[in-house]
């Protein structure tokens, strides 16, 4: 066995290792390109998540379109309020707009709500629905098998009753579950909005009771009881202007169903699981 | 060699032995880097600077420090070592002196530092016993039908946004049986070998 092969092999590698490293040193010394120091600021700034939210391809990409001005600081749909105001200040710039999001379930079916068949495929929203149009009965609501949970980055979203519902504490507003749910029944709404319709139904009441044990009849007690005027029931289903809503939870306490959810009031309604 | 036989060198390497097409090599960047053509000519660009310069640098590597020892097996290690550190330091003199054309390579240049193709390049120089100027002019023609072939791709697959194929072919399955069907017209030249 040759020794000095092997020497001179670990010479050779090192050498050249130490070589290239030192070069590489020097030439990051030498030639050191001088970062916008707002940079470094607004990228610890942002949330790290690296979700892709903003279109770009992570947080630090977003940081440097903010620090050239090509991307507005709302452009991160994770930030909190405070972060943008902080970002907005490094960059010396005013925010104007409070445009923060937050994702939630139009649908509380889950477990009450009929099914058609057993599905026993894939655990995926997205694999149940196109068999058959999905095994519930609702050709609206929540299939319940969780893709939306597991596209949440941030644990917000869990299966309860067999219907997802989303945290509202840690919803970032990212809106990547409104992305993946295949009926698209999450949707985004005013981070500040603390009551919800949670039902997509079209249905007709009386065809709607016979499969569903909470959904939306349209029966109009919740937009008659509104005093901002803010509920419409159109085609057998309510919805919020969240422009006008002042959150009162009226409508919530009003609802014969209970299926119109007010944050501020879950405790209420313990037997719904929320 | 003379200037005939670097030429048909060139030719070879660029059209006959293409490199992505034949040789299936630096497929990942090809298929990844394509969906849109001026995406497409930013890679091929930023491949073909990286391996006229890998092969360069590595045939004096191989040259001046491994043959004389006969240390042959530690082209493969040192190769990467040496193009790795290459293209991080020609990023660097790049972002510093060249910052327009270093933003237009953007991230490009990094994903390169250990593509197959580049490696394959140096490798063969070595294989081949190719001369420094012969080394030089066989990276820079692997490059530039990395390029060809990245960008024809790229063309075609931008027009096959339009074109009206089954549904189950959508993404990869449709750009696959596309590369395949290129990479058969490139066979076509196997009939001009000059070698």
């Amino acid at each position: 066995m040759d020794y000095l092969s092997i020497l001179f092999a670990v010479l050779i590698l090192g050498g050249i290792a130490i070589l290239f490293g030192t070069l590489l040193a020097l030439v990051s010394r030498v030639f050191a390109v001088e970062k916008d120091e707002r940079y470094e600021n607004v990228v610890e700034l942002l949330p790290g998540a690296n979700c892709g939210g903003c279109g770009f391809a992570g947080c630090s990409n977003l940081a440097e379109a903010l620090v050239a001005g090509d991307a507005p600081i709302t452009a991160c749909p994770v930030a909190k309020q405070e972060a943008r105001e902080k970002i907005a200040e490094v960059l010396g710039i005013t925010l104007t707009r409070n445009e923060r999001l937050q994702a939630i379930v139009r649908c509380s079916g889950g477990d009450r709500c009929g099914k058609k068949f057993d599905y026993v495929g894939a655990k995926d929203c997205h694999a149940a629905n196109r068999l058959a149009g999905g095994h519930i009965e609702c050709q609206y609501g929540c299939l319940g098998l969780g893709s939306c949970v597991a596209s949440c980055a941030f644990d917000a979203l869990h299966l309860v009753n067999g219907v997802a519902v989303v945290d509202h504490d840690k919803c970032t507003g990212c809106l990547k579950c409104v992305k993946t749910c295949p009926r698209n029944i999450i949707v985004p709404i005013p981070y500040t909005a603390d009551v919800n319709v949670a039902c997509s139904s079209h249905d007709k009441g009386a065809d709607l009771r016979k499969i569903c044990e909470i959904g939306c009849i349209g029966c109009k007690i919740c937009e008659k009881n509104c005093p901002e005027g803010a509920i419409t029931v159109e085609d057998n289903l309510a919805s919020i202007n969240y422009d006008k809503c002042t959150t009162c939870g009226i409508c919530a306490e009003k609802c014969p169903r209970h299926l119109i959810i007010n944050a501020k009031l879950l405790d209420l309604y313990p037997d719904k699981g929320y | 060699m003379t200037i005939t036989q670097i030429l048909s060198l060139a030719i070879s390497a660029i059209l006959i032995e293409n490199f992505v097409l034949v040789k299936f090599l630096g497929i990942c960047p090809f298929l990844g880097v394509s969906k849109k053509s001026d995406t497409a000519v930013g890679m091929g660009v930023a491949v073909t600077f990286v391996m006229t310069v890998a092969s360069a640098v590595t045939y004096l590597v191989d040259h001046f420090m491994l043959r004389p020892l006969g240390l042959e097996y530690l082209q493969t290690i040192s190769f990467i070592l040496v193009i790795a550190a290459l293209v991080q330091i020609v990023e660097m003199v790049m972002q510093k002196t060249l910052p327009a054309l270093h933003k237009s390579l953007g991230i490009y240049l990094p994903l390169i530092t250990t593509n197959c193709a580049v490696l394959g390049a140096a490798l063969l120089n070595a294989q081949n016993d190719y001369t420094f100027i012969a080394s030089v002019v066989y990276g820079l023609a692997a490059g530039l039908g990395f390029m060809l072939a990245i960008v024809l791709f790229a063309n075609v697959r931008e027009r096959l946004e339009f074109a009206d194929y089954p549904k189950a072919f959508e993404g990869f399955p449709i750009a696959l049986v596309t590369a395949a069907l290129i990479s058969l017209a490139f066979m076509g030249f196997n009939g001009m070998k000059i070698f």
